[in-house]
């Protein structure tokens, strides 16, 4: 079973528990400049956004580092080594989602790894925008609350 | 550990930007925030200054948990000799303003002297820098904060930045932060102002490390749980926010209305919770829009509303079309309750306006209020209002004062004086609904005992954010008290007032209490800090600000006499609800406190409590 996280915004309060639960993991302090994970606040539209790696299939980070220093885990997660990686940010500029960063105090690139199969994120996040599940099933609740809204279920038109 | 050790000390009269260490032994004794930057100004400022003169300083202070993953651990306060009392002024402000300070590297940012012309202070990790302000001068919070992030092309940079009112004097301008969010009461903004200091630009790339991170990792998960799981921290304040009161306070009888005429508002429900979700306006909409949160809140009180379009106060102003910080309790009250107003939309519009000046809407609706009542007995007309028709019940009058006190223009001017000196000027000071000229807030002394004993000994003037028995006599948190008598609550106060203060200092938000005691926050203080923060030594931490704040205010020459209430809430009894023929029995309670709290007779920390509380 392929895991991710899936992220339903409408739940997100912009609390950033997730961003400190990312760089207590990740960096060993409470730092959000360092997380991999941020939450973006549309303010005047009310909305807030968690934003981060999709783990691509077809990941341009790795297509474009020049020295192979991401690579594909067993479960689908593309991770950065530090001692390959040569800091030349050619993977942030390819990433077309800009979730992959250039951290200036380690001369490394950071993003995403699902902390090894147990996001912290998703743990910290209070409201249960921030989930870790399922790939294949990710749609489920929201088919399911569509499906709850018609008598007769979607119908594809030509 | 948690704290950063580090201050940053900016002399506006030489232009001057200084790291400092952080007095660790105050540390100790005052944790931070509140009681650590009360200290300081105390040490450092003479009682008796202008607030609004060069002598006067200005502390923008974290605690040790802000910037940690502790739930509401993002709060700061600024503390300074306030504009509108001449008490010790403490405003506290989530946001997002405070945790980017830690993660700067700095506890507190202490300000002092004055600027010749406008300036405002980025602080870029451990660069700080002040700048020209001569193009945000004069422009609004809203502006400034958008201007600052483009000036320095950072958009994560957070703003703290003055209105046009605190430029102008308006003596309850308030600071605000990330546009919404404002250490809003006693005036603070109008001593930013009076300094030429416009804005604080900060953004920090550091970390914030606690001491023990395996057990506070433990018990803030384990804490966050018990605000989850509890009825008003868990459901009532995401779902409603503290508008959630209206209903209930009105209910209570205890709802201050039309300037404190009577005690129950009959437009209560139009401007309460309950309305600000129900669909409105053309897009069939609610007011209410989400509900946020501060930083790492896991609560998330916090209203995100939105005007409805085709309303008169902003059908042609689309400017003001999209979402903002919404109506509080407290804001929803002055605005509303206060003035007799019952538009939610008219409301909202005087709401989003207090934001974007920066004006307390606490002190501005109970003015309006006051204002009112003395156009309504004819002592005030239409020729000193210039033409405004200060009616109660007037949503139109609401909203053009709150245009007019934003920017310190006409009527608007006067109205910036607050309600003591403005009826004062007018010869009926007995319409200032205040204590040491501050405007009391929401709750009504005649209907709920303890907070007249609250509001009278306030250090910063009338605020139910001192001692919130409302918890107790309304709500039954920690437990149920009767809020029609007077016995128990002088010990009631004093507990409020010691443990809120304690947690006032750490960094988090006093919203946690409806929840957490102190036997909530210890383990977590303790866990972050370096020390023992057992309960005993928060509790004596509390008592230790609480006294220290009162002998400034002594030195700076206020007397038990101003521990005074007005003569309304003395004399005239509640005309209905469940408090129907009470008024406050403050008398009955005020003795009791001065011994409990072990001062004389005149309100002064005996020699004992002095060295017993090693101030």
């Amino acid at each position: 079973m392929l895991k991710a996280l899936v992220i339903d915004p409408g739940k997100c309060t912009g609390c950033k528990q997730c961003e400190l639960a990312c760089s207590l993991r990740q960096e060993g302090v409470f730092n959000i400049a360092k997380s991999r994970i941020r939450v973006f606040d549309f303010h005047e539209e009310a909305r807030f956004i968690p934003y981060t790696c999709t783990q691509c299939d077809e990941a341009w980070c790795q297509q474009a580092c020049p020295v192979n220093a991401i690579t594909t885990t067993d479960d689908g997660v593309k991770v950065v080594h530090d001692n390959l990686c040569v800091g030349c940010k050619v993977c942030t500029i390819a990433c077309p989602f800009g979730t992959v960063n250039y951290n200036a105090s380690t001369g490394k690139v950071i993003k995403c790894n699902l902390c090894d199969g147990d996001p912290a994120c998703a743990e910290a996040c209070p409201t249960e925008a921030i989930i870790y599940s399922d790939v294949e099933q990710a749609g489920y609740d929201r088919m399911k609350d569509w499906a709850q809204k018609t008598d007769a279920g979607a119908q594809a038109t030509t | 550990m948690a704290w950063t050790k580090k201050i940053l000390r900016v002399d506006l009269t030489k232009g001057t930007c200084t790291d400092e260490p952080l007095n660790m032994d105050w540390a100790d004794k005052y944790l931070g925030q509140r009681g650590l930057a009360s200290k300081y100004l105390v040490e450092e400022i003479d009682p008796k200054c202008d607030p609004l003169g060069p002598d006067n300083k200005i502390i923008y202070a974290t605690g040790p948990l802000t910037g940690t993953c502790a739930s509401t651990g993002g709060r700061y306060s600024v503390v300074t000799k306030g504009a509108l009392t001449g008490a010790i002024a403490c405003s506290n402000s989530g946001g997002f303003f405070g945790a980017e300070m830690k993660f700067a590297g700095y506890d507190m940012i202490i300000v002092e002297g004055v600027s010749k012309k406008p300036v405002y202070l980025t602080v870029f990790d451990d660069q700080a820098e002040l700048h020209d302000a001569s193009e945000i001068w004069g422009t609004s919070v809203w502006n400034t904060d958008d201007w600052v992030k483009t000036k320095h092309q950072d958009p994560m940079i957070r703003v703290a930045t003055i209105g046009i009112s605190g430029e102008q004097g308006v003596l309850y301008a308030c600071v605000v932060n990330d546009k919404h969010r404002a250490a809003g009461r006693s005036g603070v903004g109008a001593v930013m102002g009076s300094k030429n200091l416009k804005a604080i630009g900060i953004r920090g790339t550091g970390g914030v490390m606690v001491e023990d991170p395996k057990t506070f990792m433990q018990v803030t998960t384990e804490k966050k749980a018990v605000l989850a799981e509890n009825a008003v921290t868990g459901q009532g304040l995401p779902a409603y926010g503290t508008q959630v009161l209206m209903n209930v306070i009105n209910e209570a009888g205890a709802l201050p209305t039309r300037n404190a005429r009577e005690v129950q508002f009959d437009g209560a429900h139009s401007i309460s919770a309950e309305a600000m979700v129900e669909p409105s306006g053309k897009d069939g909409k609610p007011n209410l829009l989400t509900n946020a949160a501060c930083f790492g809140c896991t609560i998330a009180c916090g209203r995100i509303s939105k005007i409805n379009e085709e309303h008169y106060t902003v059908a042609n102003k689309p400017e003001y079309w999209h979402a903002s910080g919404g109506l509080e309790y407290e804001a929803a009250w002055a605005l509303g309750a206060a003035t007799g107003v019952d538009d939610l939309d008219a409301l909202t519009y005087a709401n989003f306006i207090c934001n974007e000046q920066g004006i307390d809407p606490i002190s501005f609706g109970a003015t309006v209020g006051a204002a009112m009542e003395l156009y309504g007995e004819g002592t005030i007309t239409s020729k000193d209002t210039g033409g405004l028709a200060l009616e109660f019940g007037s949503a139109e009058a609401l909203t053009t004062a709150t245009e007019l006190t934003g920017k310190a223009e006409g009527f608007g001017k006067e109205l910036g004086l607050g309600s003591a000196r403005l009826t004062a000027k007018y010869g009926k000071p007995e319409l200032a609904m205040t204590v040491k000229g501050q405007e009391f807030p929401a709750y009504d002394p005649r209907g709920v005992q303890g907070m007249g004993l609250t509001y009278a000994t306030s250090n910063r003037g009338a605020c139910h954010l001192r001692s919130y028995t409302v918890a107790s006599e309304i709500m039954g948190i920690p437990e149920k008290t009767d809020p029609h008598v007077t016995d128990g609550k002088a010990g009631l106060v004093k507990a409020f007032q010691d443990a809120t203060s304690a947690v006032d200092s750490s960094g988090l938000c006093v919203f946690t209490t409806f929840a957490w005691t102190l036997d909530d926050f210890s383990p977590q203080i303790d866990a972050a800090c370096e020390g023992d923060w057992s309960v005993d030594k928060l509790a004596e931490v509390g008592e230790r600000v609480w006294n220290l704040e009162r002998q400034f205010n002594l030195a700076a020459g206020f007397t038990a006499e101003d521990d005074m209430l007005p003569q309304r809430l003395l004399k005239d009894a509640a005309k209905t609800g469940p408090a129907e023929g009470l008024t406050s029995g403050l008398d009955k309670m005020l003795p009791e406190y001065y011994e409990i709290r072990g001062w004389t007779k005149e309100g002064v920390p005996t020699n004992e409590t002095v060295s017993r509380l090693a101030l």
